[in-house]
């Protein structure tokens, strides 16, 4: 049995081509960029030319408007706690309902503890962004909105050129999680009004532990980690050499692989989902489909739990994910489905397949054939199937 | 990607007794839709015995869920109402060789189906005292109500303390921050009331407290062992110190037989068939084997034969 890994918003598998750029500068360029020897200049020019290579995926003007983090999560951080110590005299974010917790998490802490005024921005079945709540939102008091570029569990993209350009008309700055969207889809930041965008290595088949911060030029930033001077004093401590090598080596393939993002690889997921749809019953999908990346696909099994599902998926050699790869102990479901209001009889059991350049056709037929006969067990063994449409209030627990 | 046992595994992939039971003589529902798991256990009673001849179980959750409900299936069939109603949750967990932290609810679930079942049989209805304040604890479904009461009960002051006898805070620890304003508040009102002493009170703002003092274990006493007697009295005398509080909340507490390092305790009133069961058996045991000095282990039992 071919392992098939459908779980690339979670993480994708490093390219083994960006793990030969990176090998040299663990044992053989070792130095430190900053040091003023050999070792160091060999280095220096290295992350250079890596640096370049990210520039080119994400088009933006300058080469230094690119600040490395060691993740999407520091990148998202970052980026607000700036916001809020150099836009004096405001003091209200903007968020959507749908943001990855390194967002929301984070504003939540900073209501809680900065008397910081958040306005989290809902979205409707589909998953699309409320504009009219949020043309309220804004107002002379937004220091930031933090609007992601993709969703990661559903794909759907949200409308961020514009809703920059919508922010910068009350003078707030604009940033957007697009860690599931670098990479994926054509990104050109020297004609849009973005003035902040976070990226991670890991979800483009570079390492992980690797990021940025795109801050465009004259943008105020205030760092998050002080310390020496790396990264014109915007990011302190020791240039990760190898990880942003790798990075750039990884955004320089992305670039060459976008086309194929476009076509193949939605094709794939297209494929599946329509399959799918047609073998099993009580499904649907859920996300925008006129908005959405090229290689997800969330599919909602009703009246199953989706650890169920991805156990016994597991067992056929099929990797995926459940809402979120964060699905902790937590009894509850996506923040994401329920704030698309999705019903609990299918929100337990959202099934997100994310898709890579790497899949093919072979894997699609796998998943298509294994499917039906993983939800018909579960279906078999849940109180809820039998009794859906006879009596939907069948099943009377003695508390809820 | 939670660890599961290979009998966890087993019987997800290969659950005993799933389906429907056709003349079932008792049926328990429990859990939600909207909660993410829920079980429906049927059982047919052999009326002069009073026996379990069959059970079967329909459950919608995640594979430990499942695994729980066949596994309690396969303990309770046979067994008399009585027998089968001595299970705890920790048991369906041993019978799985086990179940990770932040699971052990789905045992809980599979506790509670038995209760409902047996009510539904005996023609009672079987109410449960669930989610009473805000859910603080995700991990084991643990709410504020249920915190506070075991604070106050017990006189915590910290947070390694709730953990140890609520569980809350043992699995993914996000509930930390949650957890500790909890108690700082429960703790505040303890001091405001009398209750507490004002420096044993955890507040977010000292970060050095003192350490309370606990039985301190003597070296030479541990020399020679307690007889058989002073240790019965001892733990005779640790329940009753116990009582008042158990009380307080409805329950009791009573010591039914010492068996080596096995103490039975039956747990009465709000006692039983609460989530706060187990906590009160950790939290009745916590304070034996400090009173005690020696590892034991407590066993709730609800009727003797
Ligand atoms: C939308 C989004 N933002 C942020 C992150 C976090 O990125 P990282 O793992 O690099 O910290 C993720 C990854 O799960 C993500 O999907
Ligand atoms: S929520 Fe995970 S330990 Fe409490």
């Amino acid at each position: 049995m071919i392992p098939v890994y459908l779980d690339n918003n979670a993480t994708t598998r490093t390219d083994p081509s960006v793990v030969e750029a990176m090998l040299p500068f663990f044992v053989e360029q070792f130095g430190n960029a900053s040091s003023m020897h050999a070792f160091g200049a060999e280095v220096g020019t290295a992350l250079g030319k890596a640096r370049k290579q990210l520039q080119a995926l994400l088009g933006a003007e300058f080469d230094h408007e690119i600040v490395y983090t060691s993740g999407g999560t520091e990148a998202d951080n970052a980026a607000i706690l700036s916001a809020l110590e150099t836009q004096t005299g405001r003091d209200e974010i903007i968020t959507s309902a749908v943001e990855h917790p390194a967002i929301l998490s984070l504003v939540a802490h900073l209501e809680k503890t900065r008397g910081i005024t958040v306005h989290t921005i809902g979205v409707d079945a589909r998953g699309r962004l409320d504009i009219e709540a949020y043309r309220k939102a804004l107002g002379p008091k937004t220091a930031i909105v933090s609007i992601m570029w993709a969703n990661n569990e559903t794909g759907t993209i949200f409308p961020v050129e514009q809703l920059a350009g919508l922010a910068h008309e009350t003078g707030a700055l604009f940033h957007t999680d697009a860690v599931q969207a670098v990479g994926k889809i054509p990104i050109d930041l020297s004609a849009s009004e973005i003035d902040m965008l976070s990226l991670s290595g890991h979800k483009l088949h570079g390492p992980k532990g690797i990021g940025a911060l795109y801050v465009r030029k004259g943008v105020r930033f205030r760092p998050l980690i002080r310390g020496g001077h790396q990264e014109r004093g915007r990011r302190a401590g020791t240039e990760n050499a190898p990880g942003i090598i790798g990075l750039g080596r990884a955004a320089e393939l992305a670039l060459e692989y976008m086309s194929d993002e476009q076509t193949r690889v939605a094709a794939l997921r297209d494929r599946l989902e329509q399959g799918l749809l047609q073998r099993i019953g009580a499904s649907f999908v859920t996300g925008d489909p006129d908005n959405r990346l090229p290689n997800t696909a969330n599919v909602a099994f009703e009246y199953i739990e989706g650890e169920a599902i991805l156990l016994l998926m597991n067992r056929d050699g099929i990797a995926a994910s459940s809402g979120s790869a964060c699905t902790s102990g937590s009894l509850e479901p996506s923040h994401v489905l329920r704030a698309m209001n999705v019903p609990y009889t299918a929100a337990h059991g959202a099934i997100r397949f994310s898709f890579s350049r790497e899949n093919r056709d072979a894997d699609v037929d796998h998943v298509l054939e294994a499917m039906p006969p993983i939800i018909e067990k579960l279906r078999e063994m849940s109180p809820f199937w039998r009794e859906r449409d006879v009596r939907t209030d069948a099943f009377n627990p003695t508390y809820a | 990607m939670w660890e599961y046992t290979d009998k966890v595994k087993d019987y997800f992939f290969n659950p005993k007794n799933s389906g429907i039971l056709e003349d079932a003589s008792g049926v328990g529902d429990v859990g939600a839709l909207s909660c993410g798991d829920a079980l429906r256990l049927m059982i047919k009673v052999d009326e002069p015995t009073q026996t379990i001849t069959d059970a079967k179980f329909q459950t919608f959750g995640c594979g430990s869920a499942i695994a729980s409900s066949s596994a309690l299936t396969e303990l309770i069939i046979g067994k008399t109402i009585d027998e089968a109603l001595e299970l705890t949750n920790q048991d369906i967990a041993d019978f799985l060789g086990g179940l990770p932290p932040e699971k052990m609810h789905c045992s809980v679930m599979g506790y509670e189906a038995l209760h409902a079942a047996v009510a539904n049989f005996r023609g009672e209805t079987w109410v449960d005292d669930h989610e009473e304040g805000a859910l603080i604890c995700k991990c084991f479904g643990i709410d504020e109500g249920m915190i506070e009461r075991t604070i106050r009960g017990n006189d915590l002051t910290s947070i390694e303390e709730i953990t140890n006898y609520t569980k809350a805070g043992g699995g993914c620890s996000t509930c930390a921050e949650s957890l500790e304003a909890v108690l700082e508040r429960v703790n505040g009102e303890m001091v405001a009331e009398g209750t507490l002493a004002p420096e044993m009170a955890f507040s977010l703002t000292s970060y050095v407290r003192p350490v309370k003092k606990g039985k301190i274990v003597n070296l030479d006493e541990k020399k020679t062992p307690l007889t058989t007697l002073q240790k019965i009295r001892l733990i005779e005398e640790t329940i009753e110190a116990i009582r008042p509080s158990l009380q307080r909340d409805g329950g009791d507490c009573e010591l039914i037989d010492v068996d080596g390092n096995r103490v039975m305790v039956k747990l009465t009133g709000a006692c039983v068939g609460c989530h706060l069961s187990s906590a009160t058996i950790e939290g009745v045991q916590a304070k034996l084997v400090e009173a005690v000095g020696m590892p034991l282990i407590v066993i709730p039992v609800t009727q003797m034969h």
